[in-house]
């Protein structure tokens, strides 16, 4: 009941949005008529599904559950604006970089649509009580959860919470199926139908297509599983060291063009389990706004200072700089004992490059040191997919550490850290990853090195067509998008490519209608994004072929149009776009 | 006279005693807003003049990024394994029998793992290429969470990547800062690490000692007495490991949870060891003490040792485990276990389920071992008795450095004798260093030659090494 009515208002407000954006499509040529139509449409369209799911709780707005906690813990460590963020990268753009600012009027009603469904939730939770999940025997304990962080899970997330989580049941490769999923009682659980949809997948790190189950790496991976099994149940330093993770490491290091390598079974814990041993109290650590959860967490359990600089900033990192050198260590003003700053290769959810030349330039100034994450951009950033040095072209040793993931770009799972023989030598030694946590897999050791021979050209010239067909990819598939008025971040290079859908609704509308299409994709809002930069992110791949990124974008340029996601406002082209290895255009 | 009134008689005090209070005030207020400015201006905020970052940037000695590392220290030069790790392991090139790795049912070479991981990887490949939230929940790993959760009898169980990862994300996930939690001092590194990241109120007691803990649990009822209001508000959790990694230890499950409901601490066990290896079907402590598992919970544990792939999980009710889905970091923003693994340890599960004698096989292998090494009168091992897990020290303490090099030397010897045992490696960073000692893992998989075989082998070993020495 409570669901109806929100879902009054909201199409109410969904369309009023809808028709405010419309006058915007004269700038694309199209006639108001036109605009006029797509907002009924808008409302038939609505309706309908409204009422073919009745049982089904619409989703009104969208929430990334996922990085809740972290993204607030970050920003309740310096408090950064986010606002600012986009306003700073403005003032210094860069020829490839887009950050689109937000319309006023979307910006409003995002604010407005939000408080709106909190509101909502909340008489939702005065009148709707759950017969599930409740703690038993544990009457006179203080309560376990927060009481605003139960409220939004239960009441604001539900509504979408069917756009995340989804089982598949095959590769995770340019196709993917879906295991089909349906909820009776509004979002708290979910059965399965027992029917599966093949979708196009933009939604997973499959950048140079090596998720198969079949061909090389696969074929390498089962060879070593029989030989040495799945698993060593013990540590490196007790008995999981075997040769293939020496050849592992001595591969990655040789890849990489830096002296020696290390390796973990797992990304997350790489970043997490290994900064504490490089950074300590009396250190200083400037981390980028935007970094990974298992950055942040890696940082908080060292023990550092942490001081957070706007994302991708050059300007600010400078300004954090100056006064750290200038006032040292607060309270004592001892200077301090070294700064790291650490930044990632691309952001996962801005589809940022990171600006690699000027940031080495600031930490030769002034003598800090650069940890790099390319848990994204190794593999599927330069020439010959060696990550964000490769791309601009600088000598991987300037940067002190670089650590990147193998769930990525080589379709396995772990993850490294590379740099002088010196710091890997002392990780070896303190690391907390290397002593305390199993050593990675053989099999899923095997699929990185049969990967990563191809990538690096040992095996012919297979790996050379993966970069530039991802490459080709992005730029067209990056293109495109401009020319259909669709506001997209980031830089023209990167795989990864967010869409600004700002309303919540919209986030979770476009998932659903999208996956109604075939097509697989994820969607991100807040809080793992600022409020009202709601957002689609799809994530390209060379596995992907042009008919397939048509099909996309010709359906994308459709619910574009009935959904109202032509935001942006810059001038598009109207010649048709190519799908050629060419830089310029 | 209610307060109100009180104030409004003192304002009135005030008043009359001083005639010009207000001027006061007005001097103050002024005072304060110069001093506000020029602490605004003194302050961090604006950016310093080039000259004095120069002058500073010039004298600033930052600290090398690593400081020298010890050329020949032994983590350095690990030994090599290069054959599939099961009853028996090639170190070094040496064929031993293994006591050295945790696979405590001797499943991780089992022909039926290894088919189903060959299987997973024909179907889905290796990688799963994405986090459970975007694309990354393939099939297997829910039927995992299904069996594991089937398994142990309770409502919900979630699998994370990474053994270390799981207890070091499940514990911040519920323990916040300001929070009480209790915890036994010989807990493993992981745990220490989920407590840091937690941030909260830590209180170690004493191991094993239920006595100690009840103490600790007093003294803070008479802080609590003080501060009502703040004491009900505040989440007490006890966080204990069921067979400690660093001890061989089980925990006093009983004595533990009598306090657990007094004083109302929710209880979260760490079950790496313990699980699929104490118990009659494998279940762990829970079932070992013959305790309801509704009463613990969450139970954390490991694929990584008795199932025999890589990854970990944790169980209990579906309002305790669902919380983890959007705040455990590792299952969160990790990419998920490839599904061979999953796929192989629900090939263990279902080993387990269909061989009740393996978990019987190795009680009995780990009693015998445990009564065989009384016979090395060198050495002492305090663990529990059916504990897979056993450490051995040095009956004759001595200094620590003397005795990692006596115990390595020990611990290689065997190895040219074809049993592979290990000195586990530590860090200087845990919150109590053990005592250096040989780590004997267990398995299922050895019969009784084996186990003489490795006794006598343990004790020629130690008797040569120590005699030398002396």
């Amino acid at each position: 009941m409570f669901h109806e009515s929100s879902s009054v208002i909201f199409l109410t407000l969904f369309s009023l949005n809808n028709s405010l954006s419309s006058p915007r499509k004269s700038i694309s040529g199209d006639f108001s008529g036109a605009g006029l139509s797509s907002t009924m449409t808008v409302k038939g369209r609505y309706q309908l599904e409204w009422s073919k799911s009745r049982s089904r709780s619409i989703s009104i707005i969208s929430i990334n559950n996922i990085f809740i906690n972290i993204v607030i813990q970050h920003r309740n460590l310096l408090q950064s604006a986010h606002g600012s963020t986009k306003m700073d990268l403005q003032k210094t753009p860069r020829s490839k970089e887009s950050f689109e600012k937000v319309p006023f009027i979307t910006a409003a009603l995002t604010y407005l649509g939000f408080y709106f469904l909190m509101f909502l939730g909340f008489i939702n939770q005065l009148f709707f009580v759950p017969k599930i999940a409740t703690e038993k025997n544990r009457e006179g304990y203080a309560p376990l959860y927060d009481n605003f962080e139960k409220f939004y899970f239960k009441y604001v997330y539900r509504r979408i919470r069917d756009c995340w989580n989804r089982p598949i049941c095959s590769v995770p490769g340019a196709r993917v199926t879906l295991k089909n999923r349906v909820t009776h009682d509004n979002g708290w659980t979910f059965q399965f139908t027992g029917t599966e949809t093949q979708c196009i997948n933009l939604g997973s790190y499959n950048y140079l297509g090596f998720a198969k189950a079949s061909g090389k790496c696969a074929d390498e991976s089962i060879k070593t599983l029989r030989k040495f099994g799945c698993a060593s149940c013990s540590t490196r330093l007790e008995l999981g060291n075997m040769p293939i993770h020496d050849e592992l490491e001595k591969l990655t290091a040789k890849f990489l063009g830096v002296e020696d390598a290390i390796v973990f079974g797992m990304g997350f814990a790489t970043n997490s389990l290994n900064l504490p041993s490089l950074v300590s109290k009396g250190c200083l650590v400037l981390s980028d706004e935007k970094n990974h959860a298992s950055l942040i967490l890696g940082l908080r359990l060292s023990g550092a200072v942490i001081q957070i600089f706007k994302h991708n900033s050059v300007k600010h990192l400078e300004e954090c700089l100056k006064k750290a050198i200038v006032f040292g260590q607060p309270k004592t003003s001892k200077p301090w004992k070294k700064i790291i700053i650490v930044v990632e290769g691309i952001y996962s959810m801005e589809g940022s490059i990171v600006h690699l030349p000027e940031m080495l330039e600031l930490k030769k100034k002034y003598k800090a040191y650069l940890y790099v994450d390319e848990a994204h951009s190794a593999g599927s950033m330069g020439k010959h997919g060696r990550g964000v040095c490769d791309y601009y072209g600088i000598d991987p040793r300037e940067v002190d550490i670089l650590m990147g993931t193998f769930t990525k770009s080589f379709g396995s799972a772990g993850g490294y850290i590379a740099g002088t023989k010196a710091l890997i030598n002392h990780i070896r030694i303190y690391g907390h990853a290397h002593t305390y946590a199993t050593s990675i897999s053989p099999p899923v050791t095997q699929q990185i090195i049969t990967s990563m021979r191809i990538i690096a050209g040992e095996d012919g010239i297979d790996g050379k067509k993966r970069i530039k067909q991802l490459a080709r990819n992005t730029r067209y598939f990056r293109r495109r998008l401009n020319q259909i008025g669709v506001i997209i971040y980031g830089n023209e290079d990167s795989p990864v490519v967010p869409m600004l859908v700002y309303l919540f609704s919209k986030i979770g509308t476009v998932i659903r209608t999208l996956t109604s299409r075939n097509i697989a994709t994820v969607g991100v809002g807040f809080p793992a994004t600022p409020l009202m930069e709601g957002r689609i992110r799809f994530c390209l791949s060379a596995a992907h072929t042009k008919e397939q990124l048509d099909y996309v974008l010709s359906h994308i340029e459709e619910i574009a149009d009935i959904l109202g996601l032509k935001y942006s406002r810059k001038p598009r082209t109207t010649t048709k776009i190519e799908y050629s290895d060419s830089e310029m255009e | 006279m209610n307060t109100n009134l009180l104030f409004v008689e003192s304002v009135e005090v005030l008043r009359n005693s001083l005639l010009h209070y207000h001027t006061l005030l007005e001097v103050i207020l002024v005072l304060w807003i110069v001093w506000f400015i020029f602490k605004k201006r003194s302050k961090q905020d604006s950016v310093p003049s080039k000259e004095l970052v120069e002058n500073k940037l010039a004298e600033w000695r930052p600290e090398s990024l690593v400081p020298e590392s010890p050329k020949n220290h032994p983590s350095l030069s690990p030994k090599y394994v290069t054959s599939k790790v099961g009853k028996r392991v090639i170190v070094d090139g040496k064929n031993c029998l293994n006591l050295g790795t945790h696979n405590y049912l001797g499943l991780s070479d089992k022909a039926e793992l290894i088919e189903s991981a060959a299987a997973a990887i024909k179907k889905y490949g290796v990688g799963s290429c994405g986090p459970r939230g975007f694309y990354g929940t393939v099939d297997v790993h829910l039927e995992l969470e299904e069996r594991l959760a089937k398994f142990m009898g309770v409502e919900e169980a979630i699998t994370y990547s990474y053994g270390f990862t799981t207890v070091s994300s499940a514990i911040p996930a519920y323990c916040k800062r300001k929070d009480l939690i209790f915890v036994d001092e010989r807990v493993n590194f992981a745990i220490q690490k989920g407590l840091d990241a937690s941030r909260g109120n830590i209180q170690y007691f004493k191991h094993n000692d239920a006595q100690d803990l009840r103490n600790l649990l007093m003294k803070q009822e008479e802080i609590d007495k003080r501060h009502l209001k703040k004491g009900a508000k505040v989440k007490r959790f006890l966080i204990i490991e069921g067979i400690y990694v660093n001890t061989g230890n089980i925990c006093p499950l009983p004595e533990l949870l009598a306090l657990c409901k007094e004083y109302k601490l929710r209880i979260f066990i760490d079950e790496s060891i313990s699980f699929g290896t104490i118990g009659l079907h494998g279940k762990g402590v829970t079932e070992y003490f013959n305790i309801p598992i509704s009463e613990i919970d969450m139970i954390m544990g490991s694929l990584e040792w008795a199932i025999g792939t890589i990854g970990g999980f944790c169980v209990g009710a579906s309002f305790i485990i669902d919380h983890q889905r959007l705040s455990g970091l590792g299952y969160c923003f990790s990419a998920s276990q490839p599904p061979l693994l999953a796929s192989a340890a629900i090939t263990s599960l279902d080993i387990i389920e269909n061989n009740l004698e393996i978990v019987q096989s190795l009680k009995n292998n780990a009693l015998s071992i445990h009564n065989g090494l009384k016979e090395i009168l060198m050495l002492e091992c305090s663990s529990f008795a059916e504990s897979p897990l056993k450490h051995v020290y040095l009956k004759e303490q001595k200094d620590r450095a003397i005795e990692e090099k006596l115990l390595s030397a020990i611990a290689n010897k065997c190895i040219e004798n074809n049993l592979a045992i290990i000195v586990p490696v530590y860090l200087e960073s845990e919150i109590i260093l053990p005592r250096p000692s040989l780590r004997l893992c267990i398995s299922a998989s050895l019969d009784n030659s084996d186990i003489e075989f490795a006794l006598n082998a343990l004790k020629k070993c130690t008797e040569e090494i120590l005699s030398f020495c002396e």
